[in-house]
């Protein structure tokens, strides 16, 4: 059995006082997608960062690609990458020239074509000479998921990948990660607050809840494991309590 | 693991290059950009050209070295635009959010602190080079007439100006966007020490041992020898060269020292005041 994709053992990450990841351990296999659920400072975006090499655990280990994060995150990084709207690209150079300068700091070959190739997949022809600081929501989502596949990662973080899509170009764009996970065999690892999404990518889901993996599994088996018609059920059920989930169905029946 | 199908494998080049192309991409956008980079030299320059003239007819120090102020104003600028373009283009990442973007790329740290030293280079021929050629026809003194001393004195003191900027990058990085005006203010504190006007023989006996422990004092004192004398003091060039290798390297593990803190502390997402 080949080496899964990311392989998350007893990680903690602790800030002061704050234990923001409190011993996790997961595995996301090449070719499937992995959803990381959670309600504010659960620990999705502390746990992310690690992955991604910006922040370094308190304990614990994270290999990823078969490399070991905390000491040879080089070798993984060329073949990583990741989108999230908690980041932003320049504002005054254009989309070409932005997506330009990260084709060669990830050393892609054929820059020029890569990009083009990009334009025509996510459709953003139209708007690849303006200014990134002039685009819409939408447009700017579509850009940073443009440069998140530059080099064709064969793992990809995703924070709120269809954030400000309108429904139509969010369900093209699911579409589209879902095919390019299978061509490329590549690991998709989510951090979403749209269960929607979260319900049709992903094979396997963990539940975070304050730095904790409260619960995981396929999101089917989640939905009939609690009794519920929807994921999002599911994580009120699990963020709020039972009691919580049965206050709004009260309040829902009057 | 094999090469990456889509890469073609490690460059440190071709991404310290990217970072480059990054900020040509900037001023190319923006003509203030270009304008406020030599705006300050020049202007610098008309005041003590002026000054000059005036002691022309006062002093007969300067009788002897008409070009020493101009000179002195814009190897002291070439000192602040090489500071400036090392600290500012960092600036530039933080303002753009786009500091994390970076460092998950396969951009090594040290390959970051190469490429601000390249970006500050062209900032820096950018802002006072207009300024140097401008100063011929206006008071008729070319700083290029110096011959081969102008490019140890110009290397030697934009190298002092990077050792300064990785310092600034680093406490920027370490306590944020709270702390950006050391970029255009930290450099002065050199500048009466470093004797950019006057010989450090000048300053008072206990506070020349400090003087003389900068690269910049032995780079202004060399160019005086130059203009006056007509020496080019090897001595003085072989310890600016030595001072500017260990504090480059200071800077330098200090710079990197604070990006270990920050991915410690998660500072790198956590981009702010």
């Amino acid at each position: 059995m080949s080496e899964p994709a990311v392989a998350v053992d007893g990680l903690y990450k602790r800030f002061g006082p704050v234990m923001a990841v409190d011993g996790i351990g997961f595995t996301v296999p090449a070719g499937t997608t992995a959803g990381l659920l959670g309600g504010n400072g659960a620990g999705k975006t502390t746990t992310l960062s690690i992955l991604l090499g910006l922040l370094l655990p308190t304990a614990g280990a994270v290999r990823v690609l078969g490399h070991d994060m905390l000491t040879r995150r080089f070798r993984a990084l060329p073949w990583m990458n990741f989108s999230s709207p908690y980041v932003d690209l320049p504002h005054r150079l254009s989309v070409r020239e932005n997506l330009t300068v990260y084709g060669h700091l990830y050393g892609v070959r054929g820059v020029r074509r890569r990009i083009t190739q990009l334009a025509e997949e996510l459709d953003m022809g139209a708007f690849l000479k303006r200014p990134v600081g002039r685009l819409s929501a939408g447009q700017k989502t579509r850009v940073a998921l443009a440069k998140a596949l530059l080099n064709r990662p064969r793992l990809l973080l995703l924070d709120e990948p269809t954030a400000s899509l309108d429904p139509d170009t969010a369900d093209r764009v699911r579409t589209y990660l879902e095919r390019y996970r299978d061509a490329h065999g590549a690991a998709l690892l989510l951090a979403s607050h749209n269960m929607a999404e979260v319900e049709r990518l992903c094979d396997d889901v963990k539940i975070l809840h304050q730095g904790r993996i409260s619960d995981e599994g396929p999101p089917g088996d989640l939905i009939r494991r609690y009794g519920r018609e929807t994921l999002e059920e599911v994580f009120l059920h699990i963020a709020r309590g039972r009691d919580g989930i049965a206050y709004i169905y009260d309040m829902e029946d009057r | 693991m094999t090469a990456h199908p889509a890469t073609a494998g490690g460059n440190p080049f071709r991404r310290m290059g990217a970072l480059v192309l990054r900020n040509l991409y900037l001023v190319r956008s923006s003509w203030p950009r270009v304008i406020e980079m030599a705006y300050w030299p020049t202007v610098q320059m008309i005041i003590w050209g002026f000054i000059t003239k005036f002691f022309l007819t006062h002093s007969s120090w300067l009788v002897e070295a008409a070009g020493a102020l101009i000179a002195a104003v814009l190897l002291w600028d070439t000192m602040f635009r090489g500071n400036l373009g090392v600290a500012v283009s960092f600036l530039e990442e933080m303002w753009s959010r786009n500091l994390a973007q970076i460092f998950v790329a396969p951009l090594r740290p040290w390959e970051l602190v190469g490429a601000l030293t390249g970006i500050s280079l062209i900032r820096t021929l950018i802002g006072v080079v207009p300024a140097a050629v401008l100063a011929i026809p206006l008071y008729d003194y070319s700083i290029f007439a110096m011959g081969l001393p102008l490019l140890a004195f110009f290397t030697n003191i934009l190298v002092m100006g990077w050792s300064v900027g990785l310092v600034v990058a680093g406490i920027v990085l370490r306590f944020g966007l709270g702390a950006e005006g050391l970029a255009w203010l930290a450099i002065f504190a050199f500048a009466p020490l470093s004797g950019v006007y006057y010989p450090i023989a000048t300053l008072p006996p206990w506070l020349q041992p400090v003087a003389w422990a900068l690269p910049s004092s032995y780079v202004f004192e060399g160019m005086r020898a130059v203009l006056f004398d007509g020496v080019f003091r090897w001595d003085l060039f072989a310890w600016s060269v030595g001072l500017n290798a260990l504090y480059l390297g200071l800077a330098a593990a200090f710079f990197l020292g604070m990006f270990r803190v920050a991915r410690h502390r998660g500072l790198l997402l956590d981009v702010g005041e």
